[in-house]
């Protein structure tokens, strides 16, 4: 059934990923998405050109050989498939789920030129959960090294560079504060989108490449980094993430019923909020949520207040192309019945007798000159001003990062973001420190992280072997 | 859920707690037998306690907080400090750890809400702040206690300390339930505390974050009252 050459007559149109009716999942927090057949898989496989000079390649962060794993998939070697993604890639299942596929790899990909770019991201994972299904493959591993390095963070940059620097044979324990590992993808992104299972998966993956897991262990408080370099660690890699929710500094911001996106997904998703009283955690969502805020995690927000039952509108202060979520997550969002409230922003909430939100205040925004992110700066129209009732605020206008490391670590520079500062392989100003991922860029994707995480790894196990 | 240390033994590489059983959790962990354990336990979280030599320290502990305020009691003074205690509780049913703080301090006073032992309420303070100088004063208990005692050391111009904890999640930073209102700046209550200046904390707002899940919390203990075994529930 080997193909050596392209089809000759190119599909313009991918091959759709098969999705939960809206109506349906409106009410319901599985997972949307639901994966390709072998058949549509093998269907959209055969739409890749297999070009000499993958384009696709330069616009991943981890270098996945993408031409390579999809002929692999066309030619049924699935389990050969998956383990070209993973020379590259330690957390496919999560990739194939959530990375910005359209903004990278598929970006660049020579077909979508003429018409749909080849579905990467479904491909790799229909062949990650292919892999979860049939059984995992542990990879050779390079001999002990007899070196040991902490990473601090079970999240995606600490995931891929605890993988990589185990498979290089180095004994690697890492370090997380709270009871699971998975950082972002089991706090922040909700069970619709990328199910707990499917990351208790790679990091069960990751354990079996002789990771150890330390959990409820916050590095800083528990044992600083000095305190690690000092009892036996060679090196140390922070991947500790943006964690710190921002504020928008108005009038009113602690009434009742006004959730950071981090505590509202912090709740609903690792807490299971949704299912309280059965678990203990409560969650209050009123009628009319307003979720303010247009990135993936107001999506997040949005979309998970509406499976419990909510009216949800999203308000952002600028229009609908500045959006900076994914176009497949607005898209979903909308067809589920989020409302979306264009050029709009709060300027102050209001209670009632008992200090729970009821109200808030809003203006009309404009769009003035680009400003230095280089897209167009919101102004406030004067007086537009108008009150929106509400019961419940969440708010997600980003995360900076968590002040916890920089402050118990003497001697670490960070910039005036509260950022680790790093060269491009995440070497800080400390000898045998490292960092990557949203502690170094602020708050970006899974893959950057990822990438970062990588790139560390690499510089690590170099480090670490120089010095004898 | 925040619990505050009150005492240690490295050797044995324990930490010990004290709680009153208000809520589900604490009835869950009231309910529990030696040998026991909990799935996760993360800390200690938080700045260290400043302590320092000041001088004269009043220290006020209320309530279950007795127990963390007996341990900066000992910490202030091994660092030179004299130091003027003050335990108080509901009524003297409530009221623990007396002896030891009896012990620990140069001088102790005991106060109750119904007066059933020692002072009446903490009026009486009043009285102590007008004789005696004082270069620091630390409080520990229920927020309108801590409240009270900030409000009263205010107009002597003394420095006083007070241990938030409310609502959190994580205890890390990530959640910003904690969010406390002091000197008009947000801070949180996990990682820039939990200790704070008492004359800058905006204590009603505190107070009425604290009642936000009420009802909840109501129910769940309810729940967890009429279910006898709750065998595969899961912690908070």
């Amino acid at each position: 059934m080997a193909e050596s050459k392209p089809k000759p007559k190119l599909k313009k149109e991918a091959v759709p990923i098969p999705k939960q009716d809206p109506k349906v999942r409106a009410k319901n927090f599985n997972e949307v998405a639901l994966g390709y057949t072998e058949e549509q898989a093998l269907e959209e496989a055969s739409r890749c050109l297999q070009c000499v000079k993958p384009q696709c390649v330069t616009g991943c962060p981890v270098e996945v050989p993408i031409p390579e794993f999809i002929r692999l998939i066309r030619e049924r070697k699935y389990a050969e498939a998956i383990a070209k993604i993973k020379t590259k890639n330690s957390l496919p299942a999560v990739c194939g789920r959530v990375c910005p596929q359209e903004e990278q790899c598929q970006a660049k990909c020579v077909v979508g030129k003429i018409g749909e770019p080849v579905s990467i991201g479904r491909l790799e994972r229909f062949v990650a959960d292919w892999e979860r299904e049939h059984g995992f493959a542990i990879p050779e591993q390079a001999p002990p090294t007899g070196k040991k390095v902490a990473i601090v963070g079970a999240g995606p940059a600490g995931l891929t560079a605890a993988a990589d620097l185990a498979k290089l044979g180095h004994k690697v324990v890492m370090f997380e504060a709270l009871h699971v590992a998975g950082g972002v993808l089991v706090y922040g992104i909700p069970e619709f989108r990328l199910p707990k299972v499917i990351v208790q998966n790679e990091v069960d993956y990751i354990q079996k490449l002789g990771v150890e897991l330390r959990l409820g262990y916050l590095v800083g408080r528990t044992n600083t980094i000095p305190e690690l370099l000092k009892n036996g660690f060679d090196a140390v890699f922070i991947g500790s993430g943006a964690g710190l929710p921002q504020f928008l500094g108005i009038p009113g911001e602690n009434l009742g019923g006004i959730y950071s996106a981090n505590e509202f997904l912090i709740r609903v998703n690792l807490m299971k909020a949704y299912a309280f009283p059965d678990y203990d955690t409560p969650i209050r969502v009123g009628k009319h949520v307003v979720v303010i805020g247009g990135g993936n995690v107001a999506m997040d927000c949005a979309r998970s207040a509406l499976r419990l039952g909510a009216q949800v509108c999203l308000l952002y202060r600028r229009s609908r192309e500045e959006l900076p979520a994914r176009k497949e997550e607005i898209e979903n969002a909308e067809e589920e019945g989020i409302i979306c409230k264009f050029l709009a922003a709060p300027t102050c909430f209001i209670g009632d007798e008992k200090g729970w939100v009821k109200a808030m205040e809003c203006v009309q925004m404009e769009l003035g000159p680009p400003d230095e992110s280089g897209r167009r700066r919101p102004q406030p129209i004067k007086g537009s001003e108008f009150t929106m009732e509400t019961d419940t605020v969440i708010i997600a206008i980003g995360r900076t990062p968590n002040p916890i490391i920089q402050r118990t670590t003497e001697g670490l520079a960070v910039s005036k973001w509260g950022t680790i500062i790093t060269d491009e392989n995440g070497k800080t100003s400390l000898e045998g420190v490292y960092a990557g991922g949203d502690i170094v860029t602020g708050e970006a994707t899974v893959i950057s992280a990822m990438g970062a995480g990588k790139r560390a790894a690499k510089a690590i196990h170099e480090y670490l072997m120089s010095k004898t | 859920m925040p619990l505050t240390i009150c005492g240690y033994d490295a050797a044995k590489g324990t930490v010990s707690f004290a709680f009153h059983e208000v809520g589900k959790t604490t009835k869950e962990l009231g309910s529990m037998s030696p040998g026991d354990f909990i799935e996760n336990v993360t800390g200690p979280l938080g700045n260290p306690s400043e302590i320092k030599r000041y001088g004269k320290v009043l220290c006020v502990g209320g309530s279950v907080m007795i127990a963390p305020a007996l341990l900066q009691v000992k910490a202030m003074r091994e660092a030179g400090n004299h130091v003027t205690t003050v335990i108080g509780a509901r009524s003297k049913e409530f009221l623990m750890m007396e002896d030891e703080a009896r012990e620990l301090s140069n001088e102790l006073y005991i106060a109750t809400d119904d007066g059933s032992k020692g002072y009446k309420g903490l009026d009486f303070l009043h009285g102590l702040l007008k004789k005696e100088h004082f270069d620091r004063c630390v409080a520990l208990g229920p927020v309108v206690m801590m409240k009270t005692v900030s409000e009263m050391t205010k107009p002597f111009g003394i420095p006083t300390t007070v241990t938030l904890t409310p609502i959190m999640i994580d205890g890390m930073g990530m959640c910003g339930v904690c969010r406390v209102t002091v000197g008009g700046k947000m801070l949180f209550g996990c990682v820039d505390g939990p200790e704070f200046d008492g004359h800058q904390v905006d204590f009603d707002q505190l107070i009425q974050r604290q009642r936000m899940l009420l009802p909840e919390e109501r129910l769940s203990s309810l729940l967890w009252e009429m279910g006898g075994c709750q065998c595969g529930r899961k912690q908070a």
